[in-house]
């Protein structure tokens, strides 16, 4: 098999996660320059369905009560036999929550180099480069494996999901190692709370400053981040007023943020401000003032009216 | 609002419930005056706390007079002031935790009138401090900028790297020590606001501006600078101000001046009274007194008028802690249209923007415990003074004041330090 | 309860990060070196679960500037009770691999019962040490955890996947956690309380032997396209609307069409 991909299909809730298609659409584009085969792997209980949803060149999956829930130990122990059985050319496994416990121990179980946060693969002749975003995403790193194989963990939305999508011939295969006495337990799903709105955890904010013009116009913004299911956060003279609670705050004063989407509508900018928002991974910021200060720091920015903007931008979320 | 939120309880006052003396009922809170009020009757452990540390003995001289609640800035927009803290403690209120511990803003208008000599600017640090220690109760504001202070030599949490960029903004050349490798005239320690702050930086450019035209021989430290820590010395974070003060220390002593000119009071404080202490030895003047000492050279540049009227907001660390009242007023009366106008509170009895002893980095929680902001209430009474200018010399205040002309409705009011009006007037 | 926490220093990221001559790793001498900022979390996680059941806290790390003092006089200010640093020749950005390679080999004599980290570091490109310590000691590891707690030989931890959907899992010790986040923000160590430290407690030191290195090589450092000033959007408010709610489906926050 030293030519194959192996892709470690991600699933939670009895649905897969994207990363899983955007690593086998990409494992399949490698797999043709190498001249092997993306083949994923699927570990979980009563899987077979969402094995065959996956569109790699094969798919085996292993089925077995201890796999009912992701068990970053049960996990470990299947996967390092698996490559050792299997001897792949690249293992690519996700740079997330559920691919970041188990990535680097492979590495160490199965003397593999690991290359992580790539956000960029591709067959270099015959070798394969890897692109990781490091430094807090200020630097990228082209690495080359010092041998031939190698594992990739490799970071959510960094390929296009499309194709991935699809089907394969499945195979269900036993698991190559024991997953009897495991030290780990999985005890329980816990759902995230309602109530309290906690703006330092939000993936995108609704943030307006002083140009929402009065407290009426609130609403406005609310009914966007219900739209997008998420929550409203401002600049201080909109908590000061009292029309948010003071959680919502973001600046010196008040909460540090780092959403994946910061809006920030009618917001100036000011270095108090900046303070708490900067760290966001993509801004965009709404002003009517083009030379307001929140555009420097913005990457996307409009000149035009927030409170023609928000409705418009709720209808277009609503569909 | 909450505002004296640990005032005595009603309930820890005894009062009978039914009580008749010579005949005469005199049930409930009426009996109160007829019983024993003596000090004893309360622990005062937590009094002997504060006095016990050294710098905090001045709080048991208190003979409440009540003076020092005349003039306290923040009782003007809350409920506080030395005698009041004094009361508090003496009746069993801790102020170790108490949220009065950090609402002074070491301001010294108090100890300017109190006929004891009760000394916040003492007791606040010591109590201070031992919060600090204890870590419990420093609120998470104040918390963030020492936190960015240590590890970034600023309380604005901004790259060491970066402390010189200003300097590509001014226009004209600005000597960064290092690269001089010569004596200078005079080293200017920008300070913290000015290197940062993008308003702070308006008003370093002007500086810079000001000395090229004056042919002043001076140099800046550049990356070697780092924040002053006296505020936050007063804030309770004594450890952080003496780092601070051995590197500062260490780069001036690298290299040789005259005379060292200063951009803003705090550091004017630190490096006057406090620095000498851990064993410096340098001349140090606040750039009003340095500019007044060149008006002769200064005054024919002021070409163009700025016809307005302007006020001027007297910094506590640079009036009444260090006694210059004179320098800004006569550098704002040599720029040619200016009409000067006082505001009430000026001079010894300044009002406290509220940005002094740690006040900078504590808006959201003294926000909480008063009506309005000190800064709120200053810009207040600079608009019914009528004036057009709000003129400051303290890098802290430009963008409180500005701020709260914001937040007051008081947009027309305009926010200069003075380095930007004789900048600007002479710019013609 | 023996509980270790593994730090590293990484550079400040809030500093200019230059590339070197030959284009392939970073210019570290010219940068600060910081804590990692995950690693501060785990230091505090590691205090709170000692005040909560009591024993002692062990702060290590591999001295790659020469300047890991600091950091373990630090995590003493906070709580700590003993500090170890490895020296040895560990220049500036040495690999996750090598360090954790270290880091396992000097605390496997320790027998601890739980070992904390960091859940990941700015510059861990050839992977997250935590894992790493995990298979090098055989003992399991839980990562992305945003709460530990310890009883009796076991630990409950609760480990956060996307969405903010968790998982709890309960594990028998020893193990190496991960930590996200520590359940209440770090504590500031007073500069106050740091300078008393220095001057009196003991750092003890162990000198590293050879790593085994990331097992890649990179050929090529840059730095990504930025702008300094926004992509300004031009059009009505239904175009920018367009165009926000398309950045939003890109980034799979929202399903567009
Ligand atoms: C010590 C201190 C601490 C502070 N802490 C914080 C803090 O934690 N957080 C914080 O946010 N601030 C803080 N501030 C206040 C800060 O300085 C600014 O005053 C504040 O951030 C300004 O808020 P804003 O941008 O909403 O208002 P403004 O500065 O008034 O900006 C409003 C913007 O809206 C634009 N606008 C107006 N109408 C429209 C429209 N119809 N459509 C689109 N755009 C429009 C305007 O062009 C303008 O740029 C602090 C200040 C100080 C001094
Ligand atoms: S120093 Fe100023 S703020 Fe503090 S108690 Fe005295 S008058 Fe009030
Ligand atoms: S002025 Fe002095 S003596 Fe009088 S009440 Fe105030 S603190 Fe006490």
């Amino acid at each position: 098999m030293a030519k194959d991909i192996l892709i470690l299909a991600e699933h939670l809730n009895g649905k897969l996660a994207d990363i899983t298609f955007e690593m086998v659409g990409k494992a399949k584009e490698l797999a043709a320059g190498f001249g092997g085969k993306a083949v994923a792997v699927l570990l979980g209980n009563g899987v077979k369905s969402l094995a065959e949803s996956i569109g790699a060149d094969s798919v085996l999956y292993v089925d077995d009560a201890a796999l009912a829930q992701f068990n970053p130990e049960a996990y470990g122990r299947l996967l390092a036999a698996l490559i050792q059985e299997r001897n792949p050319r690249v293992v690519m496994i996700g740079n997330t929550s559920i691919g970041m416990d188990l990535a680097a121990g492979l590495s160490v179980m199965t003397d593999l180099p690991l290359i992580a946060y790539v956000n960029g693969l591709a067959a270099d002749g015959g070798t394969l480069a890897a692109t990781s975003q490091i430094y807090g995403g200020k630097i990228q790193a082209e690495a080359l494996p010092d041998g031939e194989a190698c594992i990739v963990a490799c970071l959510a939305g960094a390929f296009p999901a499309d194709t991935g999508k699809g089907s394969a011939p499945v195979e269900q295969i036993a698991s190559p190692a024991p997953l009897d006495d495991l030290k780990v337990n999985f005890v329980k799903l816990i759902e995230p709370e309602g109530g309290d709105v906690d703006i330092t955890q939000q993936p995108i904010l609704v943030s307006i400053g002083r140009g929402i013009g009065g407290q009426e116009n609130i609403e406005l913004a609310q009914e966007l981040a219900d739209a997008l299911g998420c929550a409203v956060s401002s600049s201080r003279p909109i908590t000061d007023a009292g029309w948010l609670p003071k959680t919502r705050q973001v600046g010196k004063s008040g909460l540090t943020v780092t959403p994946k989407v910061y809006l920030a509508f009618g917001i100036s900018g000011a270095p108090e401000h900046l303070e708490g928002m900067r760290g966001a991974e993509t801004i965009v910021a709404v002003n009517t003032d083009s030379k307001a200060p929140i555009f420097d720091v913005a990457h996307y920015g409009a000149t035009c009216d927030m409170l023609d903007l928000l409705p418009a931008l709720t209808e277009k979320i609503k569909g | 609002m909450a505002v004296g939120l640990d005032k005595v309880k009603p309930e820890a006052i005894t009062e009978d419930k039914h009580l008749v003396v010579q005949g005469m009922d005199i049930s409930g809170h009426w009996n109160r005056m007829f019983e024993q009020r003596v000090s004893w009757d309360y622990d005062v452990d937590n009094l002997d706390r504060v006095t016990d540390l050294p710098g905090g003995e001045s709080l048991a001289w208190c003979y409440g007079c009540a003076k020092c609640t005349a003039v306290c800035p923040v009782d003007i927009v809350g409920d506080y002031s030395p005698r009041k803290i004094h009361r508090k403690t003496q009746m069993g209120v801790d102020l170790f935790n108490s949220d009065d511990l950090w609402l002074c803003t070491t301001c010294m208008n108090c100890l300017r009138v109190c006929p004891k000599e009760v000394n916040m600017i003492q007791i606040m640090p010591a109590v201070r401090e031992q919060a600090v220690l204890e870590g419990t109760t420093v609120p998470p504001e104040l918390q963030k900028a020492f936190e960015d202070t240590a590890k970034h030599g600023n309380p604005l949490g901004q790259p060491q790297r970066k402390r010189a960029d200003w300097t590509k903004k001014v226009g004209v050349p600005v000597s960064i020590m290092k690269d001089l490798g010569r004596p200078v005239d005079i080293l200017w320690y920008v300070g913290s606001y000015p290197s940062y702050h993008p308003r702070g930086n308006d008003a370093a450019c002007a500086a810079a501006r000001i000395f090229n035209s004056l042919g002043v021989d001076f140099g800046i430290l550049g990356v070697e600078e780092k924040d002053d820590g006296d505020s936050q010395r007063l804030a309770g974070e004594k450890g952080l101000f003496e780092m601070l003060a051995e590197q500062n220390i260490a780069a001036f002593s690298k290299y040789e001046f005259s005379r060292m000119v200063v951009t803003g009071p705090h550091e004017f404080n630190a490096f006057k009274n406090e620095y000498p202490k851990l064993g410096a030895d340098f001349k140090v003047l606040h750039y009003t007194r340095f500019l007044v000492e060149h008006l002769d050279k200064l005054k024919p540049m002021l070409k163009k008028p700025i016809n307005l009227k302007v006020t001027f907001h007297d910094p506590c660390y640079l009036g009444r802690h260090n006694g210059e009242y004179d320098a800004p007023r006569q550098l704002l009366r040599a720029i040619p249209g200016v009409e000067l106008v006082e505001m009430g509170r000026c001079r010894e009895n300044g009002y406290c923007c509220g940005g002094g002893g740690g006040g900078m980095w504590l808006d959201s929680f003294t926000k909480e415990h008063t009506t309005m902001r000190l800064s709120e209430r200053r810009v207040r009474e600079a608009a019914e003074y009528g004036a057009d200018v709000l003129a400051v010399c303290c890098p802290f205040e430009v963008s409180r004041f500005e701020d709260a002309a914001k937040s007051t409705g008081n947009d027309e009011l305009m926010v200069r330090d003075i380095l930007e009006l004789l900048d600007e007037s002479m710019r013609g | 309860m023996n509980i270790v926490v593994s730090i590293k220093q990484i550079p400040n990221l809030t500093d200019e990060l230059e590339i070197n001559a030959e284009g392939t790793g970073l210019d570290h001498d010219a940068l600060q070196y910081v804590l990692n900022e995950f690693d501060e979390h785990a230091i505090e996680e590691a205090v709170l679960a000692k005040e909560a059941t009591g024993g002692t806290v062990t702060v290590i790390g591999v001295d790659t500037t020469g300047e890991l003092d600091g950091a373990l006089h630090t995590a003493l200010a906070k709580g700590a009770d003993s500090a170890v640093k490895i020296t040895g020749d560990f220049p500036r950005g040495t690999d996750s691999h090598t360090q954790a390679k270290l880091i396992a080999d000097a605390i496997r004599g320790m027998s601890p019962d739980i070992v904390l980290t960091g859940v990941q570091a700015a510059d861990d490109r050839d992977g997250q040490i935590g894992p790493m310590i995990a298979a090098h000691l055989g003992v399991p590891y839980v990562g992305v955890v945003t709460g530990v707690q310890v009883k009796e030989g076991k630990a409950v931890v609760h480990k956060e996947y996307a969405g903010g959907v968790m998982a709890e899992f309960e594990v028998a010790l020893p193990m190496v956690v991960g930590v996200q986040a520590a359940h209440q923000p770090p504590r500031y160590a007073p500069v106050s309380k740091i300078r008393q430290i220095a001057k009196t407690a003991k750092i003890d030191e162990v000198t590293g032997g050879a790593g085994p290195r990331a097992g890649s090589t990179v050929r090529r450092m840059f730095k990504p396209e930025s702008a300094g000033h926004a992509e300004m959007w031009e059009g009505s408010p239904e175009e920018v609307a367009d165009k926000i709610a398309t950045l939003l489906a890109e980034k799979g926050l929202v399903k567009r069409g």
